[in-house]
């Protein structure tokens, strides 16, 4: 018998819109030493499913209808509080997505990591808080803290966001556990610590025989872990099998479609790009920001700056779609604000077809406004809650004086077409539609005023992969429709390959590299380059457990 | 460009018409608008409606509990409750209504500027309000009186410029998570005044705290001027409001309990209903929560 096997898990919410069956009859089991995948996009039930193992969801609104879950032989569905009180702190551990919030910061790590320990409700297996201690730093060491005897008296706003989730891996681990529960552990982390921590979760995984159940929405970054694979959609299972037959011999319509929307390759549109007509320009742009943070000590008071970009220069051919990749905190979004002065430029020039526009008042730039648009990353919040999607649309429109009174229904109208909107829900609010429709609004306010340059700051890193590639198309087919030029900052390189003529690579507020996409994808100058494109995760099993198994 | 930003708003008061839909749906709410409508017109048509005059005394009668002839019973002048606590009324909603107006005016427009606008600005605002909150309310108040002699207006007034202080901090607060909002900054990519940002963007989002405090405010700006008229800085007797009303009550409680329950009562009754509505208007101007 599996250590985990759960069958004809039903999870129904009881929610004043009706009754949501989040999980639906699911079946699975996993092993000592073993990996299972559950992977679908938002609102599959995955993690659901999950959370209802640990007691962890709000009862109501959820109730489990039927089914069970086999831990060990004990079934974890109807257990009592105490039981499943020692199994959460002995026996099964979770990791959680966030590692910015999933930490308390009042706290030391090194006292939330011993906490399992010392506060243990087995008190055969209570330590003793400096046994606790060595025990900790040992892990710390493990997880590739560096200095792990310093390390433990800090606070978690001192660590970085992949070093955080290293100490929550270590936090799952400590007590031992013998399942480990892994909620889509790297989707907030940069794509090298990605790789990092994948490798990590891997070699202790198989150090220690744990069985891990590893939730995510992206086929790619599971190919190289998972020994088995589950894909999801509105709480059933569509397909279920070894991670080769899944990417390999695919079976169902729907995991066939997941794979199919991952991007991938290179652009297939035309480019549009006219040699010689700079559209803009930028001439060592400097903008850095007040740093109030604790100097160090010994430092003598002064005013310190965070370089956010740093002596950047590009330019912006008109018809071009210029990709912006960098890892987070590289400055990638600073460079895109600070282009359409909406942060303020410290030093350098920005030229917009031959005017000036760093140099402008307020007053003077309303009319550049009308011209270059922006495209937020989070549909969630882009929009003004309190608007409906025609006042959203509306304003735009009536406030450059692009129409009156008689037009203006036409003319929102006509955008709603564009963006693949039906007309029926101008009189709806945000609220009232999904992520990718949000964004499709979004895209429609952007284009409103008929701009020639829009900046995409990472407009579909929010959305499911299915989603994102539908948006990415809408993307491309108004690029060519508006005859737009495109600056599209990006953290997802291979969204970046599909969608841009030519990229540039920043890091830490400076340009690293500048390259047509395919040719830098051929053969990247520069080590960082290198670096990032060896960390996109494929999905492909083969190459990916080659990979793995080189990092560990 | 000012005049087709108005024409968004006729266009799009959507959000208001569509309040309007769900704040009828909401039963309670409606009670409670019908009951301040109701006091707001029996208030204004008092002098004609009084069953006696507010200062016509019966001293022979004195205190008597309620009867045939006074409905809610006389006071220790002899004077008819009902008749009292309808000029009461005049005197309490005309300063909850006023005082909150001022209030929430100042405080919001406050609030909002210097939340949105931040750094100097702020920080020159806030300690203005800082140095206000300091400063003893009683004195503000008699300096007032003293310079611009006893005025009932002017009094209103003075409650209002107090109680504006917590609203501009509470909108403050709000915007200065909003103004970090991407809607917000879309806002500004579109090129918007920062006028407009402000009353389009802003303020409507700042609304469901606003209307909580706004319906905490008004019963607390009738105490306040029962507070001050015990003073003697409001209004005399035989004038009377219901804040003065309930503050004599209480004295003679043990003796004519009629004179404390009535005027209790009607407070009470407007509270409730105060309360009802502005639930029901911040659920209705919120778009999130469902339109049944």
């Amino acid at each position: 018998m599996a250590l985990l096997e759960v069958n004809g898990l039903k999870v129904h919410f009881h929610t004043r819109d009706g009754l949501v069956k989040a999980v639906d009859d699911v079946s699975f089991s996993v092993d000592c030493g073993e990996t299972l995948a559950i992977v679908g996009e938002s609102g599959s039930g995955k993690s659901v499913t999950c959370y209802s193992l640990l007691d962890l969801l709000p009862k109501p609104p959820a109730k489990i209808e039927g089914g069970s879950a086999l831990f060990d032989g004990v079934d974890l569905l109807t257990c009592d509080s105490t039981q499943m009180r020692s199994f959460r702190s002995n026996d099964i551990a979770m990791i959680f997505q966030d590692p910015m919030t999933s930490l308390n910061p009042f706290i030391t790590i090194g006292e939330q990591l011993i906490e399992p320990l010392i506060y243990n409700p087995d008190k055969s297996r209570t330590q003793t808080r400096s046994a606790a201690r060595l025990r900790a730093i040992e892990l710390l060491d493990e997880v590739g803290i560096i200095d792990p005897e310093k390390r433990f008296d800090c606070y978690p706003h001192e660590f970085s966001g992949g070093m955080r989730q290293r100490v929550m891996i270590a936090m799952a681990l400590i007590n031992e556990p013998r399942l480990l529960i892994c909620d889509e552990p790297t989707t907030a982390l940069d794509v090298t610590i990605q790789a990092q921590i994948l490798a990590l979760i891997k070699k202790l995984q198989q150090k220690r025989n744990v069985a891990v159940i590893f939730i995510s929405h992206d086929l790619g970054v599971v190919a190289g872990i998972a020994d088995n694979v589950i894909v999801m959609c509105e709480g059933t299972v569509r397909e279920t099998g070894d991670t080769e037959a899944i990417f390999y011999r695919t079976q169902n319509d729907y995991t066939k479609k997941l794979l199919a929307a991952i991007p991938e390759g290179a652009k297939v549109m035309p480019s549009r790009l006219q040699q010689d007509s700079p559209m803009i320009e930028v001439k060592n742009l400097k903008t850095y920001f007040r740093d109030y943070g604790k100097p160090l000590a010994g430092a003598r008071p002064e005013k310190r700056y965070i370089k956010a970009v740093d002596d950047v220069s590009l330019h912006i051919q008109r018809g071009e779609i210029l990709g912006l990749v960098g890892e987070s905190g590289s400055g990638k979004s600073t460079l895109g604000r600070s282009i359409l002065q909406l942060a303020p430029i410290t030093e350098g020039s920005v030229q917009f077809s031959g005017t000036e526009i760093s140099a402008l008042s307020r007053h003077q730039l309303i009319p550049w406004r009308r011209k270059m648009q922006m495209i937020f990353q989070d549909p969630y919040a882009s929009l003004n809650p309190r608007m409906t999607v025609y006042e959203t649309l509306a304003e735009p429109l009536l406030y450059h004086g692009l129409a009156n009174a008689k037009t203006i229904n036409h003319q929102v109208q006509l955008l709603m077409d564009d963006v693949g909107l039906a007309r029926a829900n101008l009189r709806k609010y945000p609220h009232e539609f999904s992520g990718g429709q949000r964004q499709r609004i979004a895209i429609g306010r952007a284009i409103a005023t008929k701009p020639e340059l829009i900046i995409a700051d990472e407009p579909v890193s929010a959305l499911d992969v299915t989603i994102q590639a539908q948006v990415l198309d809408l993307i491309l087919d108004l690029v060519e429709r508006h005859n737009l030029t495109m600056l599209f900052i990006s953290h997802d390189l291979s969204v970046v390959r599909y969608i841009s003529d030519r990229v540039i690579v920043m890091n830490k507020g400076v340009i690293i590299e500048i390259g047509e996409t395919e040719a830098l994808w051929a053969s990247p100058q520069q080590p960082y380059t290198q670096q990032l494109l060896e960390a996109i995760p494929l999905a492909d099993p083969k190459s990916e457990r080659a990979r793995l198994a080189s990092a560990s | 460009m000012d005049a087709s930003i108005e024409k968004i708003d006729e266009a799009g008061s959507s959000l208001w018409q569509d309040a309007w839909v769900k704040l009828r749906k909401n039963r309670l709410a409606i009670c409670g608008l019908v009951v301040l409508l109701l006091l707001g017109l029996v208030s204004l048509l008092t002098p004609w409606i009084a069953p006696y005059g507010y200062e016509e005394q019966n001293l022979i009668l004195g205190a008597s509990p309620p009867s045939a002839e006074h409905w809610l019973g006389t006071d220790i002048f002899g004077r008819d409750m009902l008749t009292r606590i309808m000029y009461g009324g005049r005197v309490s909603l005309t300063v909850g209504l006023i005082a909150t107006a001022v209030a929430l005016m100042i405080g919001v427009l406050w609030g909002a500027t210097s939340g949105f606008v931040g750094g100097r600005v702020d920080a020159v605002m806030m300690r203005l309000v800082d140095i206000l909150y300091a400063l003893p309310f009683m004195i503000f108040i008699v300096l007032l009186m003293v310079v611009f002699g006893r005025n009932i207006f002017l009094l209103f007034f003075a409650i209002g410029a107090v109680e504006w202080l917590t609203m501009a901090r509470i909108v403050r607060g709000q915007v200065m998570t909003l103004r970090k909002q991407e809607f917000v900054e879309a806002a500004y990519s579109l090129g918007l005044s920062q006028w407009t940002i402000i009353r389009r963007h802003i303020i409507p989002n700042t609304l469901g705290p606003v209307i909580v405090y706004t319906t905490l405010t008004i019963p607390s700006v009738m105490l306040l001027e029962a507070f001050l008229s015990f003073l003697g800085l409001g209004i005399q007797p035989p004038q009377s409001s219901w804040g003065l009303l309930i503050s004599y009550g209480v004295e003679t409680m043990e003796e004519f309990p009629w004179l404390l329950i009535f005027p209790g009562l009607t407070l009470s009754i407007t509270l409730f209903a105060l309360n009802f509505l502005g639930d029901g208007l911040r659920d209705a101007l919120d778009p999130r929560t469902s339109k049944d």
